[in-house]
């Protein structure tokens, strides 16, 4: 696989990732050189292998669904960038 | 009182022969006067390590102390602590003041450890040389010409210049392991599970794991003690009990203990050197009545390329939390959301955790996911069958950890793949969700050479062990950087 300019600002846009087009060219190099890694696991023949997701194959734990303590509203929104009212505060979505 | 062991200095302050204040002043001294050299740390926090010394010798003045009690440590950046920035070596966190303290960081807290300051490390974990990290690279005390190995090299770079008896860290695919190999101290990387990820900031969910630095097998179990353990507010925390480490290390015994040693860990790209240092120490543990036998992982090959699709790919999803409404950075004067999404982004990332992105988000999208992500989860079973397999034919897998000791600061930056290559021996270790340990095993060229022994699911305390027998038959661990003596 090898990856162009447009391949690169393609994927960027779907990881909401501003680039500078002046890093496009090492991007698209390095990203091509890393799918040719990736592409080793291709000498395999995994038809008949169950995908493993994660290591000790756990089932997901369950507890009980009590009330428990609440955060902290204010501490959290104080690292945050913006906020008023207790609401956090992004730039105009709806006209 | 900098040069001794964490278990010395526990001892000492139990008997008085200096305080944990005196200590902590100490070592903040020299942190001062050495670590311009190094840069191993991010944050020192004087004034709240002074006060929670003192609240030690107060503990030690009681009689109600414990092993840890009044012992200076540092923490990994990556781990939440509560009022103290927490960077994770981005620009993106460069404000962030966590709210909360992680787990790791309450429980050694609780146990009365003294924490000193958040350690340097690669920008969200991603690297293998320290060399990614906004706030600059850590230099190995063995040749600051050299890198400490990635991405806790701030961890293992303050332990090996004796900054501080011991560290946490943290490792997903050899960031425990491959720096203390390279800085000639030990390294623990417990099973999956073990040392709770609550509160420790996530790169790839299904491999972070938790674990410790220590110039000793005894400091590391010291450590791990009071780390390990359930913990219910991470959903894959390990129920298993928590066996007393230190008697399981006491307890172990090298007589008729079989020893695999896989050839592809002797593999392509090895440096002869290292290699051959790794064969002299796995003959010392034979000495000691270890049993040696070769092994097979013909998969193990497969571990690099596999994990550059997992790992990126857990790394896109987890990342998108940072997208500058909640915390961390947002840039100036957006215009609209996808703006500011954008750009914040793009400014709060560095090069390498950007292509980490890029590539995670690629593997994800669709029409790629089968050929990309199913099928590294089906390579993922070939290599932690095989690992398992060979854990029951032998005890303990032994070799190097890292295939070639520390090399040049900016050797490997202008290619993501020889960079990715360091960890080939550790990487297959996080897909199977193995413990793995480094101990120092010699030198190479004057440079450390770490030898890595993998055991069985939650049997930390037999690697301690063998590790332990080691460090009573060699004096490698107690080799210190001369310029940092």
């Amino acid at each position: 696989m090898s990856f162009k300019a447009d391949d690169v600002q393609a994927v960027a846009h779907l990881a909401r990732l501003a680039i500078d087009d002046s890093r496009v060219p090492d991007y698209a190099r390095d990203l091509s050189r890393i799918l040719d890694l990736v592409e080793q696991m291709n000498q395999v023949d995994t038809e008949k292998v169950d995908p493993l997701a994660h290591p000790l194959e756990m089932a997901q734990r369950m507890r009980d669904d009590d009330p428990r303590e609440s955060v902290d509203r204010e501490a959290y929104q104080a690292v945050a960038p913006e906020v008023r009212d207790g609401l956090y505060i992004v730039p105009r979505v709806v006209e | 009182m900098h040069e001794l062991s964490l278990a010395e200095v526990s001892a000492a302050l139990k008997r008085g022969e200096f305080s944990s204040e005196q200590l902590t002043r100490a070592l903040l001294e020299r942190i001062e006067r050495i670590d311009p050299d190094l840069n191993s740390f991010i944050t020192v926090d004087s004034e709240s390590a002074l006060a929670a010394a003192r609240a030690a010798d107060r503990r030690l003045a009681d009689g109600g102390a414990g092993p840890l009690t009044g012992v200076p440590l540092a923490h990994k950046d990556i781990f939440c602590t509560r009022g103290l920035r927490t960077s994770c070596g981005s620009r993106m966190l460069d404000n962030f003041v966590s709210p909360y303290d992680a787990t790791v960081v309450e429980r050694l807290a609780a146990a009365g450890a003294v924490v000193l300051g958040k350690t340097n490390m690669d920008e969200f974990a991603m690297g293998s040389s320290n060399e990614t990290s906004y706030y600059g690279p850590v230099r190995n005390p063995w040749d600051i010409e050299r890198v400490p190995g990635g991405s806790s090299g701030g961890s293992a770079a303050a332990v090996a210049a004796a900054l501080v008896p011991g560290a946490t860290g943290t490792d997903t695919g050899g960031s425990i392991r491959q720096p203390a190999a390279l800085c000639g101290i030990t390294g623990l990387k417990p099973t999956y599970g073990r040392v709770s990820r609550w509160g420790m900031i996530a790169f790839a969910s299904s491999l972070d794991q938790a674990g410790v630095f220590a110039r000793t097998a005894r400091d590391a179990a010291m450590l791990l003690q009071p780390m390990a353990g359930f913990d219910e507010r991470d959903s894959t925390s390990a129920q298993d009990e928590v066996p007393d480490y230190l008697a399981q290390m006491e307890a172990t015994d090298l007589d008729g203990l079989r020893i695999g040693l896989p050839k592809e860990f002797f593999g392509e790209g090895m440096d002869p050197v290292v290699s051959s240092v790794v064969h002299e120490a796995v003959k010392v543990l034979e000495g000691l009545g270890a049993e040696l036998r070769e092994v097979s992982l013909p998969s193990l090959g497969l571990s690099v390329p596999s994990y550059y699709v997992l790992a990126p790919a857990e790394c896109s999803s987890n990342l998108s939390r940072f997208d500058g409404v909640r915390f961390g950075r947002r840039c100036d004067d957006p215009v609209d959301l996808e703006d500011m999404y954008k750009r914040s982004r793009g400014e709060g990332f560095g090069a390498e955790v950007q292509r980490r992105i890029l590539i995670g988000t690629y593997v994800l999208s669709a029409g790629y996911y089968d050929a990309y992500y199913l099928k590294a989860l089906k390579c993922r079973r070939l290599i932690r069958d095989e690992l398992r397999a060979a854990l029951e034919e032998v005890d303990v897998i032994a070799g190097p950890t890292s295939p070639e000791t520390a090399f040049r600061l900016g050797d490997k930056t202008g290619d993501p793949v020889r960079m990715y290559l360091s960890d080939i021996n550790t990487i297959g270790v996080n897909l199977a969700g193995l413990p793995g340990i480094s101990v120092p095993a010699g030198f190479a060229d004057g440079l450390p050479v770490g030898l890595q022994l993998v055991g069985g699911y939650f049997q930390e305390g037999r690697l301690l062990g063998v590790a332990h027998r080691f460090q009573e038959a060699t004096e490698w661990h107690r080799r210190r950087p001369k310029v940092y003596l």
